[in-house]
Formats: C-alpha cells, structure tokens, sequence
C-alpha cells in the first residue's frame, strides 16, 4: 500500500468536487469516491450538479457535469458550501467550478486538455494554469489523457474506450491523497463489467496508474486522513433519496400486507423511482409504465379501489396534469401515495436543478375543495421514512398524500443505517371484513374520519365509488346543497385530524431564543448545520424544520410564539412563509429566499441570521 | 376455434343480482337502457362470481353505467376510464373488468389511453357507446360526428373527419372488436358473451341512440325502410351476406372490397368472401370494419377475435419468474443487500 513516501496529515471533513465533461462520467467517478469513503467509515452527504442536456456540445461549459461529495469525522448534513480539492477535466470544468473552490484549495487538472482549442472551447483567451489566475490555489496538472493511454497500451483498446476510463486515473489519484484502498472499486469493476474482463482490466490498470502516479510524484506532498466518524452501532448502507423512496414503499407494502402497485411515467428527477421499483417484481412489485402522468395515476387510483399500496411518481410539470385525478381519490377517499421530487419551474424550468416551488401547487392545487396530507423528506435517507409514513397515513385515513422530495434529495446520496423492517411502525388499513352486515361505503370511524376499504373480490361488500359526490353513509350519488357542505367538512376534517396521530413539531437549540429558523424538506442539512454551528459560536438561535406540511403539528402556532424573531429559508419565492402567515397572520416573519436552482450555503444563511441578529 | 373458454357457471345468477337499487336516470328512449338491460343478462351466464366483476368508467351519459350496476364500480374523470380499468386488471387480474365509455370520453379526451390500452392488451372489455355526439354536455360535436353535421358547436356542419372506432382499434393492434345495435339486444346480448370470453382487450362499439341530441344518429342502419341493405351480420365461417332478399354480397377484387349481386354478371355464392374472425392478418378485418354506407353496408357482430398474450398475464408470469430465481425474499433481504458495512 501507498502512504510510505507522505506524511499523513488527519482533517476533521473534507469537501471534494469533480467536474468534467458530461461525457467524462463524473457521476461514476464521484459514487465510487463515495463507496470508498462509506467504507473508510467516514459520515457523507453528496450533491451531482449535472446539465439538463444528455451530452451538451464536448468542451463547453454548458456541458460541464460535477459531483461534491462532503466527508467527515463527525456527522455530516449537507454536501458542503466550497470545495477543499476540484478536479477538473478540461477547461470548461475548471471555469464553470471557480467559483465552488475555496481559497487555497487545490486543483487537479488534466494538463493535455488546457489546449488552445479546449481552452478556446472554455471560453478563454490565456491558459488559467499558467497565466497566474489561479495564484491564489495550488495547481496540480496532470496529464491524465496521455498516461491513460499509456496505462492501456498493452491492452490493444480502441482510442474511445480508452479515453472513456479516465476519469478512473483522476480517482486513483484522488484515492490515494485520501489514504483510500482501490479494493473497493475494483470489486466494482468486477460486477458490473463482468461479462467483460478487458474493460475491468482496462480501469483496474487505470486507476492503479492514477494511485501509484499520485504515491509516486509526491504530488501533494503528504496524504489525508479523515479518521472514522463515531456512527452509532449496525449495518450501513450508502443509499440516494429516489432509492430510498422506492425501498421505503417496498417496506410499507409489505408491513401493511398490501400488494404495491405504481403507476407513473418518466420525468427528472423522479424517474430513479419507477426504474428501482421496475427492478423488484422479485418482491411482487407491479410497476406499470404508463402513457402519460395522468393514466399513472389513474391507474393507480384504479390499483387502489382494488386494494393496492398504490403510488405514483413524478416532478412538478407531471404533477400539474395529475391534479384532476388527485380530486378523484380525494372524493373517493382512498389511500394514494403521489411523489413529487420537485425541480426548478414553472414549465419545464431548470429540469435538473432542485427548487422547493411545488408546496402551493400540492396544498392547492386542485379544483374544489380537495385537502391531502402532505409530507416533506428532509433528507436522502429520510425519504425511506418519509415513503413509509406516507404509506402509512394514506392507507390508514384513506386519503391521497402528497410527498415532497426534491432534485437534491433524490439525487444526493448519504449514509444509511439499515433498519429493521420489523421495527418500523405498524401499518393498519381499515379493511372492511366479507359479508359485513354494517358496511357502507362512507360510514366512517368515529376518530379518525375514515371509511372502510372495500376490496373487489370480497363477498358481500359490492358497492360503487367515483368522482359525483356522495350521500354521507350511503355513499349514492347525492346533489343534496347541504350533504355537499357536510362531506366538505368531513374531507377537511379527516386530513386536520392526521395531526393527533403526527409527533409534536421539535426545535433544535432553546426553547427561546432571539432568532427562531424555519425551513422545511430537503433543506435539513444545511439547516441544520448552520444553526448548531451559530449556537456553537454563542448565537441565541433555533431552528424549527418542518416535515409534516398538511396538517402541521398541533403545537406549531405555541412554538413560533415562543421566539422574538422568525426567519423562514426556502429555495423558492416564499410559499411555506405564505402559508404560515395564512395560519398564523398574528406573527412577523422575516424570509430568505434563493431561487437560483442551487441549495442553500452555510455561509449565506450564516451571515442573513448574523444581520438579523443584529439588527 | 374460440381462444378460451368460460366454466359452467359455478353457482345459479340472475339478472336480478345485478340490478342496482338506484334511479336509471338517461333519458326515456336512450339507447343505453337497452345496453344496461343486455349487460344484466350477459353477467349471470359467465360462471364468474358476482363479487368479481368491476365496472369502470369515465365521464358522461353512459359512463354513469357502474351506479346502475349491483357490482364494485368506480366512476372515474372524463377519458380516463381506460386507465382505471388498467390499474384494477393489473393488481387483480382475477377480476372481471368492465369499463363502460362514450365516443367522446374514449376517443377524444381519452384518446391516448384507448389506444395504448389496446396495443398493450389488458384483459378487459370495453364498450364503447357510440352516439356519435357529446350527451352530457348537451350536444357538441364528438369524434366521431358525421362531418357535415349541425350542431351547438357546429352550427355551419363540422369541417372534421371523424375516426371510425373499428379502424383505430385494429389500427392500434387491437385483437377484438364487435359492432352492436342499442335496437337489436338480442344479437348485443351475444356479442358482449363472446367479448367476456376473449382474452385480452375486446372493443364493442354499440351503436347507440340519444334520443335528445343526435336522434336517428344511426337511422341509416337501424331502420326499417333501410336496414336490409345496410347492415351485414357476420358469423365466422359463413360469407358476407346480406340484403332483404340475400342476395348482396361481399367480394375481395384486388385489394379492395366490393359489393356484388349474387346471380348477377356470374357471380355465385361460391365468390363470396368468407370471414374468419380468427385471421390473425388485420388487413381484412380493417377492410370489413372500414365499411360504410352509402357503398357498404355496416359489418355488425364480431368482426375480429384473435387470441394473443395479454399484458395482465405477461405481468403475473414475469413477477412468478423473479420471485422464483430472485435471492430477495422479503423487503429486509433487499435493504440488507450489498455493498453493507458494519460498524459495531
Ligand atoms: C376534464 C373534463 N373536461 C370536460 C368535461 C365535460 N364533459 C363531460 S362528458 C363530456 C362528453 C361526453 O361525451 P361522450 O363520451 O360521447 O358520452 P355521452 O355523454 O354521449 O354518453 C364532456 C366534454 C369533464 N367532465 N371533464
Ligand atoms: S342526453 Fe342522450 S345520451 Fe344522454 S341520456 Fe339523454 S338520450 Fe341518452
């Protein structure tokens, strides 16, 4: 092993970016690096940042594609404001980074591809590496192109798959600065290329020569260690926000004895949902691909009356055209699941980029009154739960729900500690039992406003549903003026009753404080992180992150009572604030909004509070 | 041959465990009293239990179908009903499915999922209510509307071509499709059976009546003075015959259909094609389905049945095969699945 030349500097975290061409498979590059830093036992959080277009023009910075992976010895949330170390396959990459590197930082770039016609491509008149814009970093240039054919000229590879790995001599280099064992990638490159044992050579031998190039170079002088971080006890998984979403139905599926059924269709960035649940008809998952969003969820609807788990996927756009069809399970009060992994908008927008912009479109959008629960994930591995509890609370009021992902989420992946299936909260669906001489089909529980499911196939309990509004009980069509004003109210009534059977809403920090932070869903990271770190620094601050959205938790309006200032963050114009204020008109809210398809930085929340505080 | 065969009913049902206690309220003389009545009696002779049969639909007169039917039914939004009938098939494809639409719900605002539902080949039977104008919603033109026509919103005649529903099913790969008369229950009766028998997805248009907005919408097939000419019943195996005194035919010239005389110009019954609602080759049976008058008369009954793989059994047969030679078990199994680490 390596680390004999160097000495070993030890670092608390560590944010490290890469970025190339979209072709260059920095995606690959950067979740091996996670895998690897999974099994070095270090905390992580990650963020892919890649352009909507599949292959934008080779060269540009609109083609540029980057993963940040943010690793360390104590618990990590976010993906991290600036970069430690970028490395930059060519030109564009490095202009289209500049600003994500911290100062001092380190760049490693591939010194073949700074040539007049990349740099030109890039958009620049002088090489940046030497032309002294960069003199306020330390400079690594490699040229990994060339040692990468060379690494595999034995193996006779045509010119495209050679170029094609390496991005592995970029990972080996990286590898070893951060005292990483290659064994771990290579067990990879057996998997997944094992029909193909030239291409497993061809990256093995890459990525040793980018490792033993990095040992013997001295390039950086010494290597990095970031020790373990102290993890509680049990097994450990890396595991993104979609995968988690899909797993966290299959749990709930199977916990609530219900077969799962999905219907959706593709969109960014929510397709990753229907492609794992497609991979697990092994489980008894019936994934149907749909037309379009709205036969998604209408079948899924139709999946439900039968007696489904069933859900239905999709981003902003797809969740507009579900709308009429949300109405629809709303009036026939059964369970539905609806994911929105929310992007940039309106219209298609930043299809790639995360935004937090759909909350008005799931509390409201719909025609007449048609309430739903709403649950917000706050982080990749609370997608599994949030997915789960969203089952739950669908299945067991018989009501839609609406969850709440977002691009950064979905795609940013974590450390999972693997839970028990066993452990996870029980799941009761109010199955109405064969030949029950009481069942109607809107005779409800008396606490929890529900009504039975039904099941076709069940002797004795035939009976019709649909979008007419019903008689109270019967559930036969009715155009009653005031059976329609009271099954309004029943509707209403049963979601704003899900708030007895929700936890109380916590805050992180006093029970009182100058500044109260309230944000909600994917922003929990960066939230969270900034506000220990401001009370670590004496700041009198709390931070209240919501994740039940619809209703809210009872104690919500006694908790922004109790502080003397609220600010509300979202990467959106100010819709959860809207909301609040909707509520509880009696406070004062400050907001801060970004909406930049970008997430929150530690250090612009830091200084907003600081002026706040101040003020 | 038939492609499947239904049991002997496993226990005596009659039309009375099918009728609903709620109000039938179309109008006196629609048409689609008649199908209701013709779907009561078809249900107790299919050997399936009453418990299994759903009833689905989209939006419009006919698509208040389930509420008249004493069997699980769910009403769903205008055009969708083919998506709802997929969803129930597909998690319970023990079901009878039944989804009842309009020309208006399924091939205008439904278009797509008619469509798609039908290339896939879910096991359900659709019947398709052809009044040829949007009931419901008082009298625009539909898809279908001759072009010409007056009405609310055509009031100088559509300038549109309307789809022929025969031609869009075979066109979309569809292995079933029947014509029914809302007047003739009796021969309705028997092409709703050999649609329950079909396996994959079965397409009835039934030519249907409304009374209020485009009464006489099919007069040209249905009436007295004019029906011997225009309307053709087919039977599998006996040739296209058809006229008050049978002696009008159909023959194949070239690559097109021709209406001949028998006795005429040599013609003898011998030259008259023979259908087979069993080809698997469409082109015939889109020529038959195409049929028109004034040059045609109107194919009525089945005009194609052809077994294929249905996308509900597909479904069943590759979920049995993953779970088969899958590792996974249970949802533990695949969140324990590797790459795991373990810190104790
Ligand atoms: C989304 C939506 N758009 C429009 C309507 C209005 N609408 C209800 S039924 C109908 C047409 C029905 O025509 P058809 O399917 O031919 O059925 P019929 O009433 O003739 O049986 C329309 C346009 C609706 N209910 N929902
Ligand atoms: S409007 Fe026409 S289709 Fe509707 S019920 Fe009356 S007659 Fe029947």
């Amino acid at each position: 092993m390596a680390n004999n030349n160097n000495k070993v500097v030890e670092l608390e975290q560590v944010v490290v970016r890469f970025a190339g061409d979209s072709g260059d498979g920095m995606q690959l590059t950067g979740s091996l690096f996670s895998d690897s830093t999974a099994f070095a036992g270090n905390d992580f959080a990650t963020f892919p940042d890649y352009p909507a277009e599949i292959r934008a023009p080779q060269g540009t910075v609109s083609g540029v594609s980057g993963f940040q992976i943010h690793f360390g010895r104590k618990n990590v949330y976010t993906s991290g404001d600036l970069a430690d170390v970028l490395v930059a396959m060519n030109p564009a990459s490095l202009k289209a980074n500049m600003r994500w590197i911290k100062p001092q930082g380190l760049i490693i770039i591939d010194s073949d591809n700074f040539n007049d016609k990349w740099l030109e491509k890039a958009g620049y008149t002088t090489d940046p590496t030497t032309d002294g814009s960069l003199s306020g970093y330390r400079v690594i240039r490699t040229p990994i192109s060339s040692m990468t054919k060379e690494a595999v000229k034995h193996l006779n590879l045509d010119p495209k798959t050679t170029l094609k790995t390496k991005n592995m001599f970029a990972l080996g280099m990286v590898m070893y600065m951060f005292s990483r064992e290659p064994e771990v990638i290579y067990q990879y490159f057996e998997k997944k290329f094992a029909a193909n044992p030239i291409v497993v050579q061809a990256n093995k031998s890459v990525l040793a020569a980018g490792y033993n190039y990095a040992d013997t170079m001295e390039i950086v002088g010494h290597v990095y260690k970031v020790n373990p971080a102290p993890l509680s006890k049990g097994k450990y998984r890396n595991i993104t926000g979609n995968v988690a979403t899909a797993w966290g139905f299959i749990a709930a599926a199977e916990r609530a004895g219900r077969p799962l059924f999905l219907g959706s269709y593709p969109i960014t960035p929510a397709t990753e949902i229907l492609q794992e649940l497609s991979y697990h008809k092994n489980l008894g998952v019936k994934a149907f691909q749909a037309e379009d969003e709205i036969a998604g969820i209408v079948s899924a609807i139709g999946a439900s009356y039968t007696g489904s788990l069933a859900i239905t996927t999709t981003s902003g756009p797809g969740l507009s055209l579900k709308s009429e069809a949300i109405g629809l399970a709303v009036m026939t009060e059964l369970p539905l699941v609806i994911v929105d992994v929310q992007r940039g908008g309106p219209s298609t927008g930043l299809p790639t980029k995360s935004e937090q912009s759909d909350l008005m479109q799931a509390l409201f959008g719909r025609n007449g009154e048609a309430p739903v629960i709403i649950v917000a994930a706050q982080s990749p591995t609370d997608c599994f739960y949030s997915a789960y509890e969203a089952a739950k609370l669908s299945m067991e009021h018989m009501t839609p729900v609406i969850l709440l992902t977002d691009g950064s989420l979905a795609n940013g992946s974590e450390v999972f500690r693997i839970p028990a299936v066993a452990d996870l909260p029980e799941i009761h669906p109010p199955i109405a039992q064969a030949n029950d001489p009481e069942y109607k089909p809107y005779r409800r529980d008396p606490e929890k406003l529900n009504r039975k499911w039904a099941i076709p196939g069940t002797p004795g309990l035939r009976h019709r549903v649909g979008g007419l509004e019903k008689e109270d009980v019967s559930g036969n069509v009715s155009h009653d003026p005031l059976n329609h004003q009271k099954m309004t109210l029943l509707r209403e009534e049963k979601v704003m009753r899900v708030a007895n059977y929700l936890p109380e809403q916590k805050v992180i920090g006093p029970d009182e404080a100058e500044l109260l932070v309230v944000s909600w869903g994917g922003t929990y990271g960066v939230m969270r992180t900034v506000v220990e770190k401001m009370q670590q620094e004496g700041y009198s601050i709390a931070l209240a992150h919501f994740r039940h959205i619809m209703p809210l938790p009872r104690n919500t309006e006694e908790v922004l009572g109790r502080y003397k200032k609220i600010i509300v963050c979202e990467i959106n114009n100010g819709q959860f604030v809207k909301y609040l204020k909707m509520n509880f008109p009696q406070f004062k809210y400050h907001q801060y909004n970004k909406i930049q398809g970008l997430p929150f930085l530690v250090a612009e929340l830091q200084e907003q509070f600081e002026k706040l505080l101040n003020a | 041959m038939e492609n499947t065969q239904i049991d002997t009913p496993v226990m005596q049902l009659t039309k009375d465990d099918f009728a609903s206690d709620q109000m039938v309220k179309w109008c006196p003389g629609c048409g689609d009293h008649a199908i209701l009545h013709a779907v009561e009696n078809v249900f107790p002779n299919l050997g399936i239990a009453k418990e299994d049969f759903v009833v689905v639909s989209g939006i419009g007169c006919s698509s208040r179908f389930p509420y008249y039917m004493n069997t699980y039914g769910i009403h769903g939004i205008h055009g969708r009903a083919a998506a709802l009938a997929t969803g129930v098939k597909l998690a319970n494809p023990k079901l009878s499915v039944w989804m009842i639409t309009g020309d208006g719900d399924c091939m205008a605002i439904g278009g797509n999922h008619f469509i798609h539902t039908i290339r896939r080949n879910i096991d359900i039977n659709i019947l398709l209510f052809n009044n040829k104008i949007y009931g419901l919603t008082k009298g625009q033109y539909s898809p279908t509307t001759p072009q010409g026509s007056k009405t609310k919103t055509s009031p100088q005649g559509t300038i549109e071509r309307p789809f022929n529903p025969g031609e869009l099913v075979i066109g979309s790969q569809g292995n079933f499709f029947a014509r029914a008369l809302d007047t003739n229950p009796k021969a309705m009766t028997s092409v709703f059976m050999e649609a329950a028998k079909h396996k994959g997805t079965s397409v009835v248009e039934i030519l249907q009546n409304c009374v209020i907005f485009f009464n006489k919408a099919h007069d040209l097939i249905t009436s007295k003075e004019t029906r011997d000419d225009n309307q053709l019943w087919l039977e599998h195996g006996k040739p296209l015959i058809f006229g008050k005194d049978r002696n009008k035919g159909i023959v194949l010239k070239g690559t097109r259909l021709e209406v001949v005389t028998i006795g005429e110009n040599g013609v003898t019954e011998a030259d008259i094609l023979v259908h087979d609602q069993y080809e698997k080759d469409p082109g015939i049976h889109m020529m038959i389905a195409r049929m028109m008058p004034p040059e045609y008369p109107v194919a009525l009954g089945v005009i194609r049945s052809v077994a294929a793989p249905t996308f509900d059994q597909s479904l069943v047969d590759l979920i049995e095969h993953e779970k088969q030679t899958s590792k996974f078990k249970t949802a533990d199994d695949l969140l324990q699945s590797s790459p795991t680490w373990t810190i104790d």
